[in-house]
């Protein structure tokens, strides 16, 4: 249909790059690695990138079942080296797999690649297949900030999951040990042809060489732009309006009294919640300004937090779109992340508009964003790691707050209903998408309204 | 990105400050002559005011030109010239004096555009933004390829007021000997002794990059755009789709196809471009059908931005002006009132419109050679980036039919050729009228009247 021929040729995201990109990983163990490979993972995706990760300690635990101590990461320890290279090796082998049979544009090799060695046998596998490469190093000398990763993340991991958290911290430390003597950061002058990026000491400082194309630079301003500061995220949808309650998508009403009693719950749950400095945002719709208002904080508006454009659908009831525009509402059935309305937006379309909220986001501390169903899925999906399949069925309910505390390599859900009644606006996906279905089959799955 | 900015109570249809910062910016070029100090800072001036940003350059090499009256050699920039110094230095401070004065009066960034090669300047303008309550972020730029700074020399110091009288040899000789004159007492931002501000130090035009300590929106903003810029040359073309089958009508907006005339044009678009000999050559549409067959026509690949779609004209789509007159006559006066921040109802505004285009700017800086196929207001906003004009300017820009604008970086600025495609095609520039806020209250009445009469008269009959 005429959304795929669109897509065909370009939607959100212009042409990135022509050949695919291998990320590399640079960097002493507990220096982040992991956890940037999985948020950049998580943002190329989301933007829509297909982007996997490749992490050689989890190919190494599967060839390795079961880890004894930091012995094995000496570097005199033959055995162990001749499997650590086997891992690489297979590792690249599903890289390669990855980019020629499953289409993906950048795969994140997590790994320590700590010598000048190990890093030109990558780029001149690299080479030899065509993908671009952008190294990552993260560069860190600060024990407060190792101490803590060793804690959040590698207590906890697989290899330790026998000790008990000092055995396990002492194991770790001797480990990283292990890697110094024949680690060689990245060079100024040798490896001035590269292209990379060096973060020091959890983003104070920044070296950027060579960077080659689009995504390259979409990456390392990402980089630049996220931080481990704890912080939370609250995300409401205004509260119950006008509209939803007659059953109807979009428009610009304003709260129903319901919604207004939410406002001033959302207030008080806030002032309860002790936040340190909290930046509120709203869209440009009298809904989220109306529930902000309640809030008796200073507020934001942008005009990126608008609900999804329902174009010639704004307005209307399920029933009066099955009614007047029946071959639509299936398609949008078939395919509601790519669907877009006639005249009005796809939920792909709104990812795009969002990017720049998402990228604050980042920037921010805590944030509360009041804003709108559609909006709050696409949100919810980017901090949750959802896929486009997932995103337009996530559920977001009027009248709940979900507050989100990134924790270790994701995010902590808190789910916390006000406890004040509202319309349910949550269509699931029927079992009949076909167009030639029957009006019955279409509106099974419409909540109730007045 | 613009966000509007509560105050104390919330209106509607905010208005267009933008709340990146709290507190204004400094923003402090460093390096040595010949380095694109001035070319930075005014490109990023440019950028800033585009997005919404009030933003001012002040360079003290022009204060020193008022100051002076006359240059007559380098020897006024020797280290042990007294006089000289002194009054480089009440230059600086009368440059910072009107900083403060842009700053306190609604600007929002300042970029302070002079050397600053010593810690000691470094450290008076810091302390300076410390009393006046601004942030301050350096901009370093840092290069030693002698081709790289002769090429320098050559586009922008030649043809400086400070070298009129001048050959080219003397000229260039002159201006070696005032690089030299800095050299030895230049302190490039140290990554230890300088670790505590914020900075960017660009090195060899881009080739690499050190950023430290970025505080907040607006410096990530600043730092992604110089890692965006490039100084490579190239030319990006401008135009609209051809003459649409709407644009015949004199109707606003819509997706139809191209009239006769508009495919004529789109094949002499086709022979303009081969002809141009463009390497590598990017096309760009937007995602309506005018453009795309446009692009169809001229045989080459083309990539499709829904960011370039036309600005959404809301309850207007598809109205010729006559019947938005008729329909929404108070409307269409205030849009004439502020046609950049005017937004049709459930549609768009130019200002909407800016924010979108975004990033296409910023994707335009990195790439070299493209063509650009887009639409009327589209093409005023694309326009007044790279030509640096006002907010005021923007929506009035002249952007008609079948012709090509070919925009050539040089200097500080852009070369425009207009190129003509000789197929004829409908006017669709609509000038600023003649509206005071009479005129708009006498149409208001006159419609309510004619309203009211007719009501009446239904009502009698």
């Amino acid at each position: 249909h005429r959304c795929d021929w669109l897509h065909a040729i370009l939607s959100s995201v212009p042409q990135l790059t022509n050949s695919p990109t291998l990320i590399v990983m640079v960097g002493l163990p507990a220096r982040g690695k992991t956890y940037i490979s999985k948020k950049l993972s998580r943002y190329l995706n989301w933007i829509g990138v297909p982007t996997k990760v490749f992490n050689l300690g989890q190919y190494r635990r599967e060839a390795v079942q079961s880890y004894k101590n930091f012995e094995f990461f000496r570097p005199d320890n033959e055995e162990a080296m001749q499997i650590r290279r086997a891992c690489a090796t297979n590792a690249l082998k599903d890289v390669v797999i990855y980019f020629s049979k499953d289409h993906g544009q950048v795969a994140v090799f997590d790994a320590t690649n700590t010598t000048r060695e190990r890093r030109i046998s990558i780029v001149s596998f690299s080479k030899e297949k065509g993908y671009k490469v952008f190294f990552v190093e993260s560069i860190c000398d600060d024990p407060d900030i190792i101490a803590q990763n060793i804690t959040e993340v590698k207590v906890s991991s697989p290899d330790y999951v026998n000790c008990d958290k000092d055995e396990a911290q002492a194991d770790f430390l001797k480990r990283i040990e292990c890697y110094k003597q024949s680690y060689v950061p990245l060079d100024d002058e040798k490896d001035r042809h590269l292209s990379y990026i060096k973060i020091f000491n959890v983003g104070s400082r920044y070296l950027v060489n060579r960077v080659q194309d689009h995504i390259q630079s979409r990456i390392v301003y990402y980089l630049m732009n996220i931080h481990v500061t704890p912080r939370s995220i609250f995300l409401s949808r205004h509260g119950e309006s006008e509209l939803n309650l007659l059953g109807r998508i979009g428009g610009d009403s304003g709260l129903s009294p319901r919604g207004h009693k939410y406002a001033t719950a959302l207030g008080g749950f806030i002032k309860g919640q002790h936040i340190k400095d909290l930046k509120v945002w709203t869209s440009h719709m009298k809904r989220t300004i109306q529930t902000a208002e309640h809030l008796g904080i200073p507020y934001e508006q942008w005009k990126a937090l608008n609900e999804i454009d329902a174009g010639v659908c704004e307005e209307l009831t399920y029933e009066d779109i099955q009614e007047n525009h029946p071959e639509e509402f299936a398609l949008r059935d078939q395919d509601k992340y790519r669907y877009r309305y006639p005249n009005g937006e796809s939920y792909e379309d709104l990812v795009h508009r969002l990017e720049p909220v998402i990228m604050e986001l980042e920037r921010q501390e805590n944030v509360l964003v009041v804003c709108h169903q559609a909006v709050m899925r696409c949100l919810l999906a980017y901090l949750l790691d959802k896929t486009s399949d997932e995103l337009p069925y996530l559920k977001c309910p009027l009248h709940t707050v979900l507050k989100l505390t990134p924790v270790a390599y994701g995010c902590r859900v808190e789910h916390i209903c006000l406890n004040i009644e509202a319309v349910n606006t949550h269509r699931e996906r029927p079992g009949n998408v076909d167009v030639t279905r029957d009006p019955e089959e279409a509106l099974k799955t419409i909540p109730e309204h007045f | 990105m613009m966000r509007g900015c509560s105050r104390s109570k919330s209106t509607q249809n905010l208005d267009r400050t933008v709340c990146m910062t709290n507190c204004p910016t400094l923003i402090v070029t460093v390096g040595l002559p010949a380095r694109g100090k001035t070319y930075i800072s005014k490109k990023l001036t440019r950028y800033l005011n585009w997005i919404g940003v009030p933003t001012r350059e002040f360079n003290v090499g022009q204060y020193r030109r008022e100051c002076l009256k006359i240059y007559k050699s380098f020897e006024f920039f020797r280290p042990d010239n007294e006089e000289g110094l002194k009054i480089r230095q009440q230059c600086a401070s009368a440059a910072l004096n009107d900083v403060r004065q842009y700053l306190a009066d609604g600007g929002q960034v300042a970029v302070f555009d002079a050397t600053n090669t010593t810690r000691e300047r470094r450290e008076t303008i810091t302390v300076f933004a410390e009393q006046n309550g601004f942030k301050v972020f350096f901009v370093e730029s840092v290069c030693e390829d002698p081709e790289v700074i002769a090429e320098n020399i050559v586009q922008v110091k030649l043809g400086s007021p400070d070298y009129t009288n001048c050959n080219t040899e003397e000229a260039m000789e002159d201006f070696k000997k005032r690089i030299k004159c800095y050299e030895n007492s230049y302190e490039t931002l140290d990554e230890v002794l300088d670790r505590h501000l914020s900075y960017i130090k660009i090195m060899d035009v881009g080739r690499r990059y050190l950023v430290n300590q970025v505080q907040d929106h607006i410096q990530s903003r600043i730092v992604y755009y110089l890692m965006n810029i490039h100084i490579t040359p190239r030319s990006i073309y401008l135009c609209r789709h051809g003459e649409s089958d709407l644009n015949v009508k004199g109707c606003i907006g819509g997706d139809s196809g191209l009239s006769p005339r508009g495919k004529e044009f789109a094949k002499y678009l086709r022979q303009f471009i081969q002809s141009q000999e463009i390497s590598d050559l990017k096309v760009w549409t937007s995602q309506m059908k005018r453009t795309i067959q446009t692009a169809e026509a001229v045989s080459v690949p083309y990539e499709q931005w829904k960011a370039l779609n036309e600005i959404d004209a809301g309850v207007c789509e598809e109205m010729m002006y006559e019947e938005i007159q008729q329909h929404y006559p108070l409307e269409f006066a205030m849009r004439d009132q502020d046609k950049y921040r005017y937004r049709y109802p459930k549609g768009e505004s130019y200002e909407d419109l800016v924010q979108r285009l975004e990033p296409v700017i910023m994707e335009l800086e990195r790439q070299e050679n493209v063509l650009v196929i887009c639409h009327q207001a589209v093409m005023r906003c694309l326009l007044a980036y790279f030509l640096d004009k006002t907010a005021e300017e923007l929506p009035y820009l002249k952007c008609p039919l079948h012709t090509v604008l070919k925009l050539t970086p040089v200097a500080y600025g852009c070369k425009v050729e207009s190129i003509y495609l000789n197929v004829d095609a409908v006017n669709t520039h609509r000038e600023r009228p003649e509206v005071g806020i009479h005129t708009y209250i006498h149409t208001y009445i006159h419609t309510y009247i004619h309203t009211y009469i007719h009501t009446c008269m239904h009502t009698l009959i």
